[in-house]
């Protein structure tokens, strides 16, 4: 059984500006899953649509066996536990330490503190950044910014990693290390859904590519490649 | 439950100090906005005092007939205290008249002179009769007016100074009312500076505020450092006012006596204590969390 499941879903901002349209998509258990295309193709919307922030025009999608938006606002907290996002833009917490940043996830879910404490110890060597517990998001380089986040995505231990262009915002050598961070969760047993742009790293991956052109899948192969239009 | 309450508790006491010139800005409104609520109040008290302070210098006076007797003085004195109206009558004989008027006059040699001369007590008792409402004492002439009191009640001195009363009252109820809207678009006016300020201090934070919704906070999770924080900034500035008030009232109470005798504010202050606190801190609370509720409102929506 596929864990996500797109069901012809279509996204209509306004008659000329048509995100997504009809979408069908399977996503399954221990994936991972790069989905690839320019600007304005519909990564992004795809992302937000699987995370509620915002409603299909059209369709329906399923996380697991829950229609995603038929949730409640008062469950939409606890699907979102089970995705971890990771953003281009890190979107850490300015006011919040790195360890604070990081344990809030845990927080918000009402874990005890000594499991938060293990977990995120555990997380933040996982991402390499156990010497930085301290420091605020001013004080980090892009990079490990990212591995924060990243590290945040993780610590709940949610099914399915979204990282909507963690490397956008890095040069290659920290891009790499955070594709590899990623590969290693997948490892792990965890889904993971990458979108980007970078063609270099798609093709290295070797994995399953979802390639969307003006809110369509023009393409979904298993060890697919980064092809431009 | 209590672990969720705890660390919103420490979340919000953790981001009032770490955000600390954001929130001195808002205590700073805020102690505005309170200082001026207080103000209002204080100040509300005062033309209260000086409103029943005018009032309480109007009554109406019964001059009694020269050749009463003592037991008709106490029926009439007895009829009037039976109408509700009434709040109190005054008997003043003809000897305390005369020793009031010779009080009065008793740097005016011609006058004190004049009376030695006359020999008698040229002076009437008299009935001062006071009333709740200035509508009242037109009931209370028309009462003495009636004719079983002809023999007695020489003269009922409202009919001539019926306009002045009612004067007075018109003046003192126009204060009152004028001092009331006052205070309440002031109040208002205060009121939203403050929570303005507040609305800033969480739109600078709304991009935090969507990420703690990602991340899979629930919104009372989000919403709650936010309260305190409101919280705290209210409380501090009503504490800071509590102080300040208790200077400023020292302060200019001499000056307010002088031209209001018996409206003692620093003593009324003083004996209040307590109660200020208790309002000061029900305002700042009041107003820190309200704004701090409705100002995150926005950012929590689906």
């Amino acid at each position: 059984m596929s864990l996500i499941h797109f069901q012809k879903v279509s996204k209509i901002y306004s008659p000329k500006s048509i995100a997504l349209d009809e979408i069908e998509l399977k996503i399954n258990p221990q994936e991972f899953v790069s989905i690839v295309g320019r600007s304005g193709s519909g990564k992004t919307t795809l992302l937000k649509l699987l995370i509620a922030e915002e409603r299909p025009s059209k369709g329906r999608i399923f996380f697991d066996k829950d229609d995603i938006h038929r949730l409640k606002d008062s469950q939409l907290p606890r699907l979102r536990r089970r995705i971890g996002v990771v953003f281009q833009d890190f979107k850490l917490l300015p006011q919040k330490t790195a360890y604070e940043n990081v344990a809030f996830a845990m927080e918000a879910m009402g874990s005890p503190e000594r499991e938060i404490k293990e977990t995120v110890a555990q997380v933040l060597e996982l991402v390499g950044l156990s010497e930085k517990t301290l420091s605020f998001p001013d004080e980090l380089s892009g990079g490990e910014k990212q591995r924060i986040a990243i590290a945040r995505a993780l610590v709940h231990q949610p099914d399915v990693i979204l990282a909507d262009e963690p490397t956008g915002n890095l040069d290659p050598i920290h891009s790499w290390e955070i594709i590899r961070l990623l590969l290693k969760i997948n490892e792990l047993g965890r889904t993971v859904i990458l979108s980007t742009h970078n063609k270099e790293i798609v093709n290295t991956l070797g994995k399953r590519v979802i390639s969307l052109d003006s809110g369509r899948i023009v393409r979904d192969e298993e060890n697919g490649k980064y092809m431009l239009y | 439950m209590l672990i969720n309450f705890v660390r919103i508790i420490k979340a919000g006491w953790t981001n009032f100090w770490r955000n600390f010139w954001l929130s001195c800005a808002t205590v700073s409104t805020m102690i505005i906005a309170i200082f001026v609520f207080t103000g209002l109040l204080l100040s509300n008290v005062l033309t209260d005092k000086l409103i029943r302070s005018i009032q309480d210098k109007v009554d109406v006076s019964v001059y009694l007939n020269k050749d009463i007797t003592e037991s008709d003085i106490v029926l009439i004195k007895q009829e009037l205290l039976k109408m509700s109206e009434v709040t109190m009558v005054e008997y003043v004989s003809k000897d305390d008249a005369l020793n009031q008027f010779r009080e009065r006059h008793k740097n005016d040699p011609l006058i004190i002179e004049s009376l030695e001369e006359l020999g008698e007590n040229p002076l009437q008792a008299i009935l001062n009769v006071k009333a709740a409402t200035p509508d009242s004492y037109k009931k209370i002439a028309e009462f003495l007016e009636q004719d079983k009191y002809k023999d007695m009640i020489e003269k009922v001195n409202y009919r001539q100074n019926e306009a002045i009363i009612s004067k007075v009252f018109q003046i003192s109820d126009a204060m009152k009312k004028t001092g009331i809207v006052l205070s309440i678009i002031l109040a208002l006016i205060a009121g939203l500076v403050a929570f303005n300020t507040i609305r800033l201090a969480i739109y600078s934070a709304r991009e935090e505020i969507s990420v703690m919704r990602l991340v899979g906070a629930s919104n009372w999770f989000i919403r709650g450092p936010f309260l305190l924080q409101g919280i705290i900034s209210g409380t501090a500035a009503a504490l800071i006012n509590w102080i300040v008030f208790f200077g400023v009232t020292w302060r200019i109470s001499p000056q307010i006596n002088n031209f209001l005798p018996g409206s003692d504010i620093f003593h009324y202050y003083q004996t209040n204590l307590f109660q200020m606190l208790l309002i000061l801190l029900a305002t700042g609370i009041a107003l820190g969390a309200f704004s701090s509720y409705i100002a995150i409102r926005r950012y929590l929506r689906e």
